[in-house]
């Protein structure tokens, strides 16, 4: 049989933790992680293990550790951003290490393409001292799948998985083993006082987790995923996606350069790193986000009192910022070259330059046409104008997930972001250091499940004045529609028990509870007002489908006859379905009839017709 | 022989199947193949690219600025905005019919006329034609992407053959849109065969 796959690299991934034997899968979606747990669930059946969607990454993580407790093999799912939300068990975990064998797969995204941040795992691996794999495309994300598997149960640690989008969101040509369903049985919880940590245990496991990195360096440095390539004087060190980057700026000079592909970057793999520098004049570390080998290459430097140029991101050779490509790659290697006084390698004359280009439409991303958020983000803004007349200031905190671009021009109606859940207690603090303001918070159905459920209750608690919106789309749908407590279905498509969005806020104590359907304009500003005007906490559940979900039989039309050309209903919405290429607006095939902008239109020349 | 394609259009166009079948060819040619897609925010109604490269020897994941064999497109602007990664006789293959953008975030009126002209300006070798009502006429203007990969294909724009992708098709698409998609295909092929013998008489 043809056991080569075309794979994206987190697809692999999922393959790779099923070539290992997976028997329990937990995560939270997060760009561009996603597509590991959805691959596992779509799965888990046939290749029996179990999968679920957590509330968030720190559950994720300390549920998949009960597991690993009790000897499971397991995988937990993450980005870049979800590690500092699970980072608590995490630095607790790595004391205490774990017995079935446990896998962390967080995804970095360099750029960063739908992050807050452009953080680097490798270096929360030195922090916490778990081991990181770092793989380059699909076939090592495999590969290293598996193996990280093998030593997370030869060493009982926890061991990083890490790829950055390139390598999570590329695709592949994939050999792939013969894979079988797992047989084996969980062995089942023991007790112990290894698993309960006291300072005492703290105390004693602490030297054992120091010697364990010593002992891991020395693995790493045998391992094959650390190999170098090319005889030249000038060495390169690189590893995950800049690998690649490295190996196509020199494909036309490969006689002066040799290079490092680091795999496993920590532990460092202090002997290979020695032995490759040995016959190298100057060394050029490339790599995206931090400086973690170029940290670690001078480290190594000052411990055995070697002294060879090192050209990186310290000496401004490569940007500390944003993602790298060949073009990066290849502006670095000739600003070393120049300083070594050799000829630069060469950069392919182009056909045209960005800036040749002619002056193209704008695409920034956009609110779907018909999202309900645009209709509640629309009534606040109308209520915070009215509000405003009277000398009142409203502050709207956002959260993430779709509803962040209620931020983007011409809503612009977000006023804070920050992480996930932080809307509610942001408002909190506001609302206490601001004389005469309304606050409100917005918050999604997932992310309310995610870490809003504290804030609600610290809000109530310390009395603080916030009206808090639940944006209910009914799913997470950011991400690509994972189910969450709020659709009464498991991540396996199981129908479970509905959490109550409306019952969780009225047992934490907030008295003004609504709910209301986005699909009319008038209520939802309406009610809006009344959460704003009540003294107290307040909370207000918006509830609608998410588009693109549902294929809408509605849809609206522009009477070109009573129209006016005053363009209200395409500056105020910044509906997608709504263009403009002469005096009257023009509706389009994309709109769904949810008749916001009939509701905006000041003459009525807006008309719903049916499309059946 | 290492060979690199920029796909580029819409949210919602369905760029990421198009680079997958295109891809899924190459592979059952017998090639290494790699293909990088930017997802996420950009997906809603934002631009989307996917970066293709199959051959022997295939290495990162992003295609330098310049050195792009082809550009398929399935928007024109989209192919303009990508126009920097295309290499000094590289070719382009795109659909007309352009998508305005919604309406507040773009100040100029979208002159597609200009646009296509300034492209044919630089690249010679440049195919433009109305794929979507193509696709119409096949059965269904969601199959443009495939329509426009037809072409390609039979156009003789990828050092591949144009009967693998149509078996490409039928292994990877659903059955319910099987023929409309390979309808889609075969009808621009004619459009692009006429064409050529159009060419050739003058
Ligand atoms: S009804 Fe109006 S606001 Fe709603 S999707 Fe259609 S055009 Fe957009
Ligand atoms: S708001 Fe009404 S009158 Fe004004 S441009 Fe739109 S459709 Fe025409």
């Amino acid at each position: 049989m043809n056991n080569k796959h075309f794979l994206m690299g987190n697809e692999a991934i999922a393959y790779g933790a099923i070539a290992a034997g997976l028997q329990f899968a937990t995560g939270y979606p997060g760009t561009p992680s996603t597509e590991v747990m959805e691959t596992l669930i779509k799965n888990a059946k046939k290749y029996n293990f179990y999968a679920e969607w957590s509330t968030n990454e720190k559950v994720a993580l300390e549920t998949a550790i009960g597991a690993s407790f009790s000897g499971a093999s397991s995988i937990v799912t993450m980005k870049q951003v979800g590690l500092n939300v699970a980072s608590d068990p995490l630095m607790s975990l790595t004391y205490l290490g774990v017995k079935g064998p446990l896998v962390l797969l967080v995804t970095d995204d360099p750029g960063p393409h739908s992050s807050q941040t452009e953080q680097d795992t490798r270096s929360f691996g030195l922090f916490s001292n778990i081991p990181v794999l770092d793989p380059s495309n699909s076939q090592e994300a495999y590969e290293m799948t598996k193996y990280a598997f093998e030593i997370s149960k030869k060493y009982e640690t926890p061991v990083f998985l890490r790829t950055t989008t390139r390598v999570s969101h590329r695709c592949d040509d994939v050999v792939l083993d013969d894979l079988k369903p797992s047989n084996e049985d969980i062995e089942g919880f023991s007790k112990s006082s290894r698993w309960v940590i006291f300072p005492k245990l703290a105390a004693e496991r602490h030297p054992i987790l120091e010697k364990l990195q010593e002992t891991l360096s020395k693995e790493f440095s045998n391992s094959k995923f650390n190999f170098k390539t090319g005889t030249g004087k000038i060495g390169i060190i690189t590893s995950g996606a800049s690998y690649h980057y490295v190996n196509e700026a020199i494909s036309n000079n490969k006689d002066l350069f040799s290079v490092l592909k680091i795999g496993t970057p920590y532990p460092f793999p202090e002997k290979k790193v020695i032995e490759f520098i040995n016959d190298i004049e100057s060394i050029i570390v490339v790599e995206e986000l931090d400086s973690y080998l170029e940290d670690q290459l001078l480290q190594l430097f000052g411990k055995y009192g070697i002294s060879k140029a090192v050209y990186g991101k310290k000496n401004n050779i490569f940007p500390y910022c944003g993602e790298y490509g060949i073009d990066i790659a290849k502006v670095g290697i000739n600003k070393v070259l120049d300083i070594l006084k050799i000829q630069r390698i060469e950069i392919p004359e182009k056909l045209i330059s960005k800036n040749e280009i002619i002056p193209l439409p704008v695409r920034p991303p956009n609110l779907c046409a018909g999202c309900m958020h645009r209709t509640v983000f629309y009534a606040f803004k109308e209520v915070s104008k009215e509000l405003k007349k009277q000398n009142i200031q409203t502050i709207f905190s956002g959260d993430i997930g779709c509803y962040t671009l209620g931020n983007a021009p011409p809503l612009e109606l977000i006023d804070t972001c920050l992480c996930m859940g932080a809307g509610i207690s942001i408002a909190g603090g506001i609302s206490r250091t601001n004389k005469n303001s309304k606050n409100v918070a917005f918050i999604g159905d997932s992310t309310f499940f995610h870490s809003g459920i504290p804030a609600v209750i610290n809000a109530v608690y310390n009395k603080a004045d916030v009206t808090i919106a639940v944006l209910d789309n009914r799913t997470t749908a950011m991400t690509g529609h994972q189910p969450h407590p709020g659709t009464g279905k498991t991540a396996l498509g199981e129908a479970t028990k509905l959490i109550d969005i409306e019952g969780i806020l009225k047992s934490c104590g907030i008295e003004f509870v609504k709910t209301v359907s986005a699909d009319d304009f008038l209520t939802c500003k309406e009610i809006s007002r009344a959460a704003i005007d009540y003294n107290g906490p307040s909370a207000v559940v918006f509830r609608g489908t998410c588009v693109s979900l549902v294929k809408s039989t509605k849809k609206c039309t522009i009477n070109k006859n009573k129209c006016t050309g005053c363009k209200i209903c395409v500056e105020r919405l910044g509906c997608p379905a709504i263009t403009l290429n002469g005096d009257i607006p023009e509706i389009m095939e994309n709109c769904t009839g949810c008749g916001l902008c009939m509701a905006v239109c000041p003459v009525d020349a807006i008309k719903e017709v049916d499309e059946q | 022989m290492n060979f690199s394609v920029i796909i580029c259009g819409v949210g919602g166009q369905g760029v990421v199947l198009a680079s997958r079948l295109l891809a899924i060819t190459a592979m059952n040619s017998g090639f290494h193949v790699n293909t990088a897609e930017t997802l996420g925010m950009s997906q809603r109604e934002g631009s989307v690219v996917s970066h293709l490269q199959f051959g022997d020897d295939i290495k990162s994941s992003l295609i330098p600025e310049g050195s792009a064999d082809l550009i398929i497109g399935l928007e024109v602007s989209e192919v303009a905005r990508n126009l920097h990664f295309l290499k000094k006789n590289g070719k382009i293959i795109t659909n007309s019919k352009m998508i305005l953008p919604s309406a507040r975030s773009s100040n100029e009126k979208y002159d597609s006329e200009k646009i296509i002209n300034f492209i044919k300006e630089k690249v010679k070798s440049t195919i433009c034609i109305d794929f979507s009502e193509i696709a119409k006429v096949a059965g269904n203007p969601k199959s443009m992407n495939v329509s426009v990969l037809g072409a390609a294909f039979y156009a003789e724009f990828l050092p591949l053959k144009y009967d693998n992708f149509l078996k490409t098709i039928e292994s990877e698409i659903p059955e319910k849109y099987r023929n409309i998609n390979l309808n889609a295909a075969k009808l621009s092929a004619e459009t692009i065969f006429n064409m050529q013998e159009g060419h050739d008489e003058q």
